[in-house]
């Protein structure tokens, strides 16, 4: 096996910020100290630069099979790579759905044979996520699958949720939660408030987010089981969280990008690329996501990559398909937003976007450490770039963050010892 | 000056709206000497473009377009390639292509103007998109008040009924509060949409107090389908607790008006007795939109030069 020498580069820890060089062999990150020497090995000159764990993203669509015109799985891995991501956990909602082991066994197979980063599926909770009865978890599971979610299509259905999150424990799964309320929701577009007014676009008000999730705290409470909640994207949710965890609730959360970066002002343009679910919520949530963050009650960032064909989005608002591709941009924005802005330590960033979710869905890698899966993403936090969606390798260019000066450029992306982009 | 579209009144100055008002005084000097060919608008096209049903907007613009010389065409929904599927882009483009000056479009879903604006040469004019807004209803609305009482310094505009889903209030409250007036609002807090104090509307917890001295009274259309949505239990409840009868117009001043962008549902909104009162504006409001229409589309038109307007 092949011998890879990151030297000179500022190592991201969990507790420490250190100038080391960086040994691997094979697969595995065999030796972290200063001034390394390997004879054979292949240097990459690190000066300069920060090196972080391979970020990991527990959260996105792939759309394959099924979707391929929006997305595939090596465009998506190609996507990941590049935003400086070696693990991707994808949603079943595909077609056929991911509820089953044939569907869970071919997408590991294609992420093998893709072969850029690792690609783990998430099963449904749900026979063809219609809330109803179980899907086949065990053997999911045994197939690969890390999680099991309904995302996009909630499990309204209280005692169903209940069952999976006692069934799926048997099997050290944990329930990745969608939560709305689709009656709330009601054909709702944005966010409700002044700005749903002022463009007189159908709202989603707060409580369709939140009164789901405080059912999935009860639920985790009552049962002692573990339960995780999607994208959270109100102050509401972060106060439930916030109290849930402080009583000992087994609850972890995660949050995007686009919940601590935009208010709901970008939606009276009527760009359609401001259209995700949940949406994009106000000033005070943005707060308090930031917050949530800070203080752990949100555990991770994820992306929710959610990539959709032109022809999805060139459409009137309340038409166009909900989701914003963003696997390529979220570790700049989230260095932009969070530790440039002096709300996260770099320590906490590494945390968030990969030893959190390591720790959540018990995945390898997720901190650089000797003996660890050689899975580590090197950028350089001085450069500066304009995001333009024209540079996106993922099918999916719909964003509204085009045109946004962001900080932070993923230069090289390892995974398993291997470089899968840049360098 | 007035751009190449009119997508709402948010964007449009006070200046702007002063503008077309100023212009509609001619057209409807002109319309009641019943002089309905004019010159003005001679080797234009306007098209409206209705992807909902409408009478009265869609036959306001026709007219206005004919009597000032346009040639005009009208598609509908149900009775154009949307039925098979086009989209509203590639619709807009296609009327591009066939070199119409101004697209006017209904449209059921908020922002569906400005997508086509910003896909298309011609002018576009908004007839109505969801519950955004109305540009044009309400130019005939301040036109109807203008011509009553001279300015809207200090004007008291109640307008009652479905708030929440009404592009009507929206673009009164968004130019009255630009001309000067005060604009009160009262629904059942169903029908009543967030943030909408924040945009210069005092929200009345009576509909004693939405009246009390309003110089003008104007209704909101009850949408039957909003009762089957659950939003409120009954017309008759709704007609009782929310509707405007010849008693409750005792709070408002003694020389207001009575106006409603109609159809109206007699017996809901307004008695047939407020409708029918000498001070209802209603009929009048009618002529005034076909006045401001010509306005509107005779200056769009001035701004696109002569014939020079597809490159």
């Amino acid at each position: 096996m092949s011998k890879l020498l990151i030297k000179g580069g500022t190592a991201v820890f969990a507790d420490r910020c250190e100038v080391c060089d960086i040994l691997v062999d094979g697969k595995k990150i065999v030796k972290i100290a200063k001034n390394v020497e390997e004879k054979g090995a292949k240097v990459i000159d690190a000066a300069g630069l920060h090196v972080f764990p391979g970020l990991i993203d527990m959260h996105v669509h792939l759309r394959e099979p099924g979707f391929e015109y929006k997305e595939d799985i090596a465009s998506g891995s190609a996507a990941a790579v590049r935003g400086g991501f070696t693990q991707i956990c994808c949603m079943p909602n595909t077609d056929p759905v991911c509820d089953n082991a044939a569907v869970v066994g071919y997408i590991v197979a294609r992420g093998r044979e893709v072969n850029l980063c690792k690609v783990r599926p998430i099963g449904a909770i749900t026979k063809g996520e219609k809330g109803e009865q179980l899907a086949e978890i065990g053997k999911m599971k045994e197939a690969g699958a890390v999680a099991i979610s309904d995302d996009g299509r909630p499990v309204a259905n209280a005692r169903i949720m209940r069952l999976a999150m006692e069934y799926a424990s048997d099997f050290g799964l944990i329930c990745l939660s969608h939560c709305e309320d689709k009656d709330l929701v009601d054909g709702g577009a944005v966010n409700e408030g002044y700005n749903s007014t002022l463009a007189g676009l159908k709202g989603i008000p707060r409580a369709a987010e939140e009164i789901m999730l405080a059912r999935e705290i009860i639920l985790a409470e009552t049962l002692g089981k573990r339960a995780h909640i999607c994208h959270v994207s109100t102050k509401g949710g972060v106060q439930l969280l916030r109290e849930a965890k402080k009583r000992g609730v087994a609850i972890t959360a995660e949050t995007c990008p686009h919940y601590f970066t935009l208010t709901d002002d970008v939606i009276t343009s009527f760009d359609a690329n401001t259209k995700v679910n949940p949406p994009i919520r106000e000033a005070e949530d943005v707060a308090a996501i930031r917050e949530g963050l800070r203080d752990g009650t949100l555990d991770c960032i994820v992306t929710d990559h959610a990539p959709h064909h032109k022809d999805e989005k060139n459409v009137e608002y309340n038409l166009a398909a909900f989701g914003i591709s963003g696997i390529e941009t979220s570790f700049s924005l989230s260095y932009t937003y969070l530790v440039k802005a002096g709300v996260l330590t770099l320590e906490q960033l590494a945390d968030r976007m990969s030893a959190a979710p390591a720790r959540i869905l018990g995945l390898e890698g997720g901190v650089l450490a000797e003996g660890n899966a050689a899975d580590i993403m090197l950028a350089d936090l001085n450069a500066k770039y304009v995001i333009d969606s024209k540079d996106f390798v993922s099918k999916g260019k719909n964003t509204p963050f085009n045109g946004t000066e962001v900080y932070g450029k993923v230069c090289c992306t390892i995974v398993d010892g291997d470089v899968k982009y840049g360098a | 000056m007035l751009g190449k579209d009119l997508l709402g009144l948010y964007d449009t100055s006070a200046e702007d709206i002063t503008a077309i008002l100023d212009t509609a005084v001619g057209m409807k000097k002109l319309l009641t000497q019943n002089l309905k060919k004019l010159p003005h608008l001679q080797g234009r096209t306007v098209t409206t473009l209705f992807y909902e049903n409408s009478t009265r907007t869609r036959c306001s613009f026709e007219l206005a377009a004919k009597y000032l010389g346009a040639g005009t065409v009208n598609i509908s929904a149900s009775s154009s390639s949307v039925q098979k599927g086009e989209t509203l882009i590639d619709t807009g483009r296609t009327l591009d292509a066939m070199k119409n000056d101004v697209i006017v479009i209904r449209h059921p879903m908020g922002g569906a103007p400005h997508l086509l604006a910003k896909n298309v040469k011609a002018s576009v004019v908004n007839g109505g998109d969801g519950m955004n807004e109305h540009p044009t209803q309400a130019l005939l609305d301040f036109y109807t008040m203008r011509e009553k009482f001279g300015s809207f310094k200090g004007l008291k505009v109640s307008i009652l009924g479905d708030i929440k889903h009404s592009r009507v209030a929206k673009s009164n409250l968004f130019g009255l509060t630009k001309l000067g007036a005060e604009v009160t609002m009262f629904a059942p807090a169903t029908l009543m949409p967030q943030g909408i104090e924040r945009m210069g509307a005092k929200i009345a917890k009576s509909r004693e107090e939405a009246l009390a001295g309003a110089n003008v009274v104007m209704g909101l259309r009850i949408q039957l389908e909003r009762m089957h949505g659950g939003l409120f239990p009954s017309l008759s409840e709704y007609a009782k607790y929310y509707g405007v009868g010849e008693e409750c117009l005792k709070f408002a001043d003694k020389d207001c008006i009575v106006m409603h962008p109609g159809p109206v549902n007699r017996g809901v909104e307004f008695t047939s007795d407020v409708i029918d009162a000498e001070n209802s504006e209603i009929n009048e409001q009618v002529l005034n939109g076909v006045a401001v229409r010509m306005a509107l589309l005779f200056l769009l038109c001035k701004n696109r030069q002569g014939g020079e307007k597809h490159e």
